[in-house]
This record gives structure tokens, sequence and C-alpha cells, in this order.
């Protein structure tokens, strides 16, 4: 059992499932306090999502809804946790995810292009706004949070301007590309009948099929052990001649690249349209950084923990707001999100637990050879004996 | 509260995944005295006093302080006690001063206010009454190790421990702070504290302690009054046969130039005058050169210049007829040049990554552990690491996939002194590169830079170790301040000569 927790995977697991249980547990308190009448229900609301329907096929179709926005936040999280195997904290991720979206519509609704050239496109784009991330750190040591924040905002505004030429006359979104651009949406390749829904794209098998290739990227490649080895000890990187400055920037635009390509594995489905007069960068591209945390720091973890993330955001709007104001929704998923970035604080807590109960049972073993047998003879050396006293 | 013991460890036994690092050992430490600690590198010397400072928590045994039975879970537990370490690789926290290092959780405070003017008197009189002497205000990054010891310490003293472990103080030190510490040492005794003392050097251990405990392999082999024994004796219970302390070797043949250094100069980090200034030499092949000199003299910066880790200000190298003064890092190391580091945690090792990913450091681009389309090949990766820690007797808990993080230091350098050497280089540069080894080890790393020698190779040896400088090279160079002032004939010159040129007392004009 001990040799079970001990395992790494295993206890990343356990600290995941904490993290989460302890959010449950703060959310449920904070709507207690604000009124206990309801607040078993919300919760339970937040947590069924999908499930909260009888009708099957109602069912199938909400979760394939949670699955095609699963599909973006898997990927903004694997853009983390790739920078941050370098030793980077992409918080640019968010305006990278921005700039996917543009790039994918832009090519969709200003050039009708099909959906695979508006993906690639995406991708270039986002990618570039992480390739400057990169040049500046690597060449002009700027942090590369300040660096990404400052982007974030850039990109959220510079898309509003871009789009604004191809928003409904009547509203503030840009125009649904199923009447604009049928050919640009993301083929459903059968997903689509299976689930019910028809916003259900190759997105989904493609978002873990890549989270798959990262995991070998990272862990099987020259250039995964590199990246890593420039992650753990900068100093040693280079004293082993790896190209620390390219490493950086290759870093920042493949995790750029990766949250671009969310960014259009989002809205080629057509299940959202951008507003082109929000304020706000989304938070997708932050939530991913809570995957990331989540899922353990690992790929294949992530794929689970945006899942659970994206599950309970789109749980929220099911809480009965004739107890709570609308707002109550994202204050419980974010405090569940919170939480999750205690999953590193609960593994350490976890082996220290270990290492006591170890001592524990050594202690009790220890007393029980000694009353089984007469104190020993000595085993200290002659030449000490006096000390004995 | 009669004991003649400040300290007993009886029947510790302390066990790590794939080893046993402490077999029921026992340990007392008598009041006021100095008891040495010796054996192998992975002994398990470290983790022994990791569990009397409360770092580690041992399976089985007691620990006993004044002859009642304490428990100690964690440092401060030991620091309640009395019980201060130095650590083998220090800990200090690098941006932070030298008086906020010492005060580091016990700041006085007064209406949550810190009083640090108190905390300064305090340092301040014990670093004159023990000779400890420090800048309270320079940030420990920018400080010499010999400094920044001398912090560990204060931060002892200012504790008020009575019980001082040192583990491996001295191989970070050079000879003169070397002395100066043994003084402190004994000092501290004969004022009533009782001293723990880990060292590789049996001289030391000769000099400054009154009893010896040795171990072997995790096992305890005996404890033995300094007075009533010799060197010999020390090091054949230590490592299980004699040890020879002379290096044996044939002359040196040397053949064509490999390394030649012209008029290079290298700025320096910390102050404005350049850390090297206008040095030239040349190393052939089949010789071992010697750079001498007192740590801080320009030694470190010419390393970084030749590897390339610093830029040079002027001046070229030559690397078997290819000019590489302005080549990368990785173009000079696939041109033959090898390099054993320094500082092994600084740029040495990948800490978080296995041993075997270690061995590679250096190679893993190469087609044997990387193939075409860019993975790298396992299979190949931990042979190789299997045959470099047999070849090289590089001892770890679980071979290959062991954390480098946990191996200990001693054998973390040997790792890296495997993979440098079996690189095969034209040209080694080896930076102090028996810094932590036991005297079989020593000797070990000793014998390959001879053999390295006579298969035709250059070697360039930076030592601050004067035994290794008179032993190991064919020649010598000194250097002070930046320049070179002197070159030695290790066979015709003595240690008093030496020592003149280090100290910047006598001075050549030097030809390269
Ligand atoms: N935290 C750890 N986890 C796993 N193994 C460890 C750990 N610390 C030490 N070991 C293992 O225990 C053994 C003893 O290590 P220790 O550091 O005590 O040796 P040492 O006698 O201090 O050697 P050196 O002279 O090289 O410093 C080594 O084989 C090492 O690999
Ligand atoms: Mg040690």
């Amino acid at each position: 059992m001990k040799k079970i927790l001990k395992n790494d995977a295993v206890q990343s697991l356990i600290a995941s499932l904490l993290c989460i249980i302890l959010g449950l547990l703060i959310g449920y308190i904070v709507l207690l306090f604000i009124n206990p009448a309801g607040a078993w229900d919300a919760i339970l609301a937040v947590l069924k999502n999908f499930l909260k329907t009888a009708n099957h096929a109602r069912r199938v179709k909400l979760l394939g809804a949670t699955l095609v926005r699963t599909a973006p936040l898997l990927m903004c999280g694997l853009s983390v946790l790739f920078a941050y195997k370098v030793g980077l904290f992409n918080i640019g991720v968010a305006g990278q995810y921005v700039a996917g979206v543009c790039a994918s519509l832009y090519a969709a609704l200003a050039w009708h292009w099909g959906w695979l050239p508006c993906v690639l496109f995406a991708i270039v784009a986002a990618a570039a706004l992480g390739a400057i991330v990169g040049v500046l750190k690597a060449y002009c040591n700027v942090n590369e949070v300040i660096s990404g924040i400052m982007l974030n905002w850039i990109s959220l505004y510079s898309t509003n301007m871009i789009l604004s030429k191809y928003k409904e006359e009547a509203s503030h979104y840009t125009l649904y590309l199923s009447k604009a651009s049928p050919k640009s949406i993301l083929p459903g390749a059968g997903l689509d009948k299976l689930l019910g829904y028809d916003k259900v794209t190759i997105a989904i098998p493609l978002a873990v099929v890549i989270a798959i290739v990262v995991y070998i990227v990272l862990n099987r490649t020259k250039f995964g052990y590199e990246l890593r080895a420039t992650g753990n000890n900068k100093n040693a990187a280079k004293y082993a001649g790896m190209a620390e400055k390219r490493n950086i920037i290759l870093t920042l635009v493949i995790a750029g690249g990766l949250a671009g390509l969310g960014g259009a594995m989002l809205y080629l489905t057509d299940i959202e349209r951008w507003s082109v007069t929000q304020t706000s960068v989304p938070g997708m591209g932050f939530n991913g950084i809570a995957a990331t945390f989540l899922g353990g720091l690992n790929p294949i973890g992530t794929i689970f923990s945006s899942f659970f993330i994206q599950h309970i955001t789109d749980g929220g709007p099911n809480v009965d707001t004739t107890y709570y104001c609308a707002q109550i929704s994202d204050l419980i998923s974010s405090i569940i999100i919170y939480l999750c970035g205690f999953v590193l604080f609960l593994k350490t807590a976890i082996n220290r637990g270990l290492a006591r109960s170890d001592e524990r049972q050594a202690a009790k073993e220890k007393e029980a050879a000694q009353a089984a047998q007469a104190p020993k003879p000595e085993d200290v050396p002659a030449t000490e004996k006096g000390g004995e006293k | 509260m009669d004991s003649p013991y400040a300290i007993e460890m009886l029947h510790i036994t302390k066990r790590f995944p794939g080893i046993i690092a402490n077999d029921n050992i026992t340990l007392q430490l008598k009041k006021g005295e100095i008891h040495a600690l010796l054996g192998e590198n992975g002994a398990g010397k470290s983790t022994l006093m990791s569990v009397l400072f409360g770092l580690y928590q041992a399976e089985e045994g007691i620990i006993k302080k004044d002859g009642v039975e304490v428990q100690i879970k964690d440092p401060n537990d030991a620091n309640r006690l009395g019980i201060g370490m130095v650590h083998q690789h220090f800990k200090l926290v690098e941006c932070f001063s030298v008086l906020d290092n010492i005060i580091l959780g016990v700041e006085p405070t007064k209406n949550g206010f810190l009083q640090k003017k108190e905390a300064r008197e305090k340092v301040m009189a014990l670093s004159d009454k023990y000779g400890l002497s420090v800048n309270p205000d320079a940030i420990i990054e920018d400080i010499t190790v010999g400094m920044q010891q001398r912090t560990e310490i204060l931060k002892m003293l200012y504790r008020d421990n009575e019980i001082l472990i040192f583990d491996e103080p001295t191989s970070v030190l050079t000879p003169q702070e070397i002395d100066e510490l043994m003084q402190i040492m004994k000092n501290l005794a004969a004022e009533g504290k009782s001293i723990l003392f880990i060292s590789h050097k049996l001289a030391e251990i000769m000099a400054v302690a009154d009893r010896c405990s040795v171990l072997r392999k995790g096992k305890y082999i005996g404890t033995v009054e300094t007075r009533n024994t010799t060197m010999e004796q020390l090091s054949a219970m230590m490592v299980g046969r004699n040890v020879n302390f002379h290096v044996e070797k044939q002359p040196c043949h040397p053949g064509e130039v490999i390394l030649d250094v012209k008029n290079m100069s290298v700025a320096s980090k910390v102050h404005k005058k350049d850390a090297v200034k206008d040095v030239s030499f040349q190393v052939r092949a089949g010789e071992i050169v010697c750079i001498a000199g007192i740590d801080g003299n320009g030694q470190t910066e010419l390393v970084y210049g030749l590897s390339g880790l610093e830029p040079l200000k002027s001046g070229s190298i030559t690397l078997k007829g290819q000019d590489i003064t302005k080549a990368s890092i990785r173009k000079r190391s696939t041109s033959g040049m090898s390099h054993i580091p320094e500082d092994r945690h600084k740029h040495g090792l990948v800490l978080d990554y296995p041993l075997e990913y270690n061995m590679i450091l250096q190679r893993y681009f190469e087609p044997e552990f990387t193939d075409k389309m860019g993975f790298l090949k396992r299979k190949p990766i931990r042979e190789y690491a299997e045959r470099l820690i047999a070849e090289y007797d590089v001892r770890s808990g679980q071979g290959p996939v062991t954390p480098a993080r946990s191996m200990s230091g001693g054998n973390q350098q040997k790792a890296i002194i495997a993979r440098e050497i079996d690189k095969n280089p034209d040209l080694l540069l080896a930076v102090q590169p028996t810094r932590g080894l036991d005297v079989g080890a020593i000797e070990s790393v000793h014998k390959q830079l001879v053999a390295q020698r006579d298969a035709g190779k250059a070697v360039l040896l930076v030592s601050l170790e004067l035994d290794e400088v008179m032993d190991v090279p064919d020649r010598i160079l000194v250097m002070y301040e930046g320049e070179i002032v002197g070159e030695l004939d290790p066979k015709k010159t003595t240690q008093e000569e030496l020592g003149l040129y280090m100290a910047g007392a006598k001075r050549d004009e030097v030809k390269a």
C-alpha cells in the first residue's frame, strides 16, 4: 500500500483529487454563508453539469458541448506546461489563444479559407506572438510574465479591431461561420452524429493526440532532454553547449502555437462567436494554467484536469439564480480552480506524512524487537564501553 | 548529566532506495573533543550527520545528548538542542547579505521590527573572538567560498550551538584558509564546544582531531585515537587496502601543441580590472600542465574563457591549430575539449535528472544516443551509463536511474569525471578534479590523468591543492592577480618556492 503511495504519479493523482475536494468544500462553505437554503443544490448543479438532465440524448449532447470546450482548454494547458518545463511561466497563453481566435476567424470570414489553412494560420499567428515574448526574454532579458501580460491586452484589442469589420450589423458578435464561410468549419468526422451535436469535431481527438505528442517530445526526444535540462539548471545547460537563447524562443513559439491551435479549435466549430466589444481577455488561457497544475504538470494528467475544469465551468450556469446572483457560478468554479493550484503543496504534505508514518512503524517494530529479546550484547566498540552509563 | 559524551548516536540505521546508507552505526562524541569522521565517498558520513541534524529520520537507533535520549525530528529540534551544521554544499541565501543569512530564522525583533543593530554587534563580537573575518554587508554571491563558510560557522555560533558539525569544510578552501579553520576549530574545542569533522584529508585529521571514527560502505569500522595511529593505518581502515599517496609516472614526452593561448584577457564580474590579464601559454600533447595559485587569482575566469562560458576581452585561443576564440561551447566540445567544472552543482550536473542522463550531458546529441528522428535511444544510454558506473566506480543507490541529487558529493564528482574523460578529448580541462574525493578515488583520478597524458592527450589541470600541484603535473604555471608570474618544474622546485610565487613575492617574465 505504502509502496503505491510513494509512486510519483499516484501522489500527483491523490493531490489533485484532494484539491478538488477541498475546492468543493470551500465553495460549499461560501454558498452557506451567502444563502444556506440552496447551497447543497448549487454545488450539485455545478458538479453534475451535463448529468443533470434525465434525457439521454440531451445528456450526450451536453457532454459534447463540454468536450468541445475541453479541447481548447487542453491546448492552453499544454502551452503552459511546455513552457513551464523550460522554467518559463507562459502567462501570455491567454493572448496567444486570442491571437489564434483572431487569425482563424479572419482567415475564415475575410478570405473564406478552408478549415485546415485557417487552423495553420491560427498556429502561425499565435506562435509569432510567443516568439515576441521569447526574443524579448532571450536577448533583452525581459521577464516573460511581464511581456506576456502586456501582449495579452495588445492581442485582445487588436483582435476586437480586426474582427469588427466582420461582425453582424445588429449585434457586436462576429458572423456565423455556417452562413459566412461553411467550409471553414472543422469537420465532424462522424463524431457529431455519435454525440448528436453538430459542434463536435475532430478537434477533440486531435487535442488528445497532441497531448500525447507533447508527452513524447518532452520525455523521449533530444529536444525534450534539452528543454528540461534548461528548465532544471540553466548553467549546466549552457555548460553542455545547449543553445539557450534558441531553446527559449523555440519553446515560446511552440507554446504560442499550441494556444493558437486551441483558439482555432473552439471558434472554428461555430459554437461561440467573438464579441468585438469585450474588454477582458477570455478565461480560457488562464484556466489553462490551472489545468496544468491540477494535471500534476503532466500532459496526460492535463487531459483529465482540463475536462474536469471545463466540466465545472459549464456546470456553473446551472446554479439556481433565485437563491444566488448570476455570477455565483463563476465564483464557485473559480474557487475550485484556485484550489487546484495547491497540488504541488499537497504533494509535499503527503510525502511528509509518509515519512512520519514510516518512522512510527519503525519505532513500533523496534519496541517489539526489544521486548522480544533481552538487551542486546554490546555492538558498541570495545574502546568505547565506558560511555554507557 | 554526568555522561562524558555530548552526543551518542547508538545503532543508527538509515536506508535509502536501493542502499543502506547507515547500517547499525554507533558514534560517540566526547565533550570538548574534535572527532573526525572518515570514509570513502558514499560511505554514509553526510547521511549520519544529517540524521543528527534532523534532516533525515533514522529507521533504527537512538540519539542521546548528555546521556539522555532525545528525539530530533527536524533541524529546529537540533537547533534547540544546540546542534549546528555546516553542510557539504552550503545552504545560504545567495542574494542576502552575510548578516541577514546569519540571523535568518532567529532575527531579533522588537514590536515586530528587526533589531539589526543588536544582531550586528553580536555577530561582530563573535567574529572578533574567533577570528572569523567577514564583511556583514557583502552579498553572498559576491564573496569567496572561504567567507561563505565563515558565514556558516558564524551562523552556528550566533545560535549558541554547543555541538558543531562540519561536513567537508576544507574541500573548498585554500591551504591558508584551511590553516585558519583548523585554528578556529581548536579554539572552539578549547572553549568546550564539541566538534564533528568530516574530511577526506588525512593530514588534517591527524593535525586537528582527537579521535577518528571510520565508516566503510555504510558500516562502522572503528574508532581510533589520532595520537596512536598513522595516516597509512587510517587509509587502510577506510578503503581496506593500502593507498599510494605518491603519483607514479614516467617522464613525459610532449608532442605537438594542442592548446595555444595568446594574450588572453577576460573581464571580471566583480571588479573593474580584468580577471585574466594578457595571458599566453601552450599545452602540448602528452603533458600535464597545472595552473597553480591562490583561489581568486583569475583561474576561474581563465577556464571560463577557455571553455567558452565567458567571452574573451582580447587575445586568441587555438585548439589543434584551429582558431576557437569565438567558437561556441558546443563547437569547442566537439572539437575535442573536455571540461571538468569547478562547481559541480552549478555547471556539472542537472540534479533533477537521473544519473544516466547526466552521463550523456555532453554527448546526448550524438548518433550513439539520439536517432535520426531526434528520439533518445534509451537502451544505449542505459548501457553506456552502466559501463561508466562500473569503470569509474560511481556508487549510488539505484545505479543509472538514481536521481543525481541523492548521490553523495564525491560520487557526483566521480560521475562528472567519468563523463568528461570518457569523451576521449584531445584537451582535458580539469578544474579541481579531486575536490571532495576520498584518498582512494584521488589516487585513481590521478592515475587517469596520467593515463590521458600517456595516451598523448593534453591535460590542463587547475588546482589549489599543493600536494596535487607538486605531484601530478609536468609543468606548473603560477597565476597571481590574473597574470602568469612563473613557470616551474615540479621536479626541481619546492613547496616554499611555489608559495612565494603564489603569494606574489616572486615573479619571472614568462614566455609562452
Ligand atoms: N536523499 C537521498 N536519497 C537517496 N539516496 C541517498 C540520499 N542521500 C544519500 N543517499 C545515498 O546514501 C549513500 C551515502 O551518502 P552520503 O552522502 O552519506 O555519503 P558520504 O559519506 O557523505 O560521501 P561523500 O564523501 O561523497 O560526501 C550514497 O550512496 C547516496 O547515494
Ligand atoms: Mg558527504
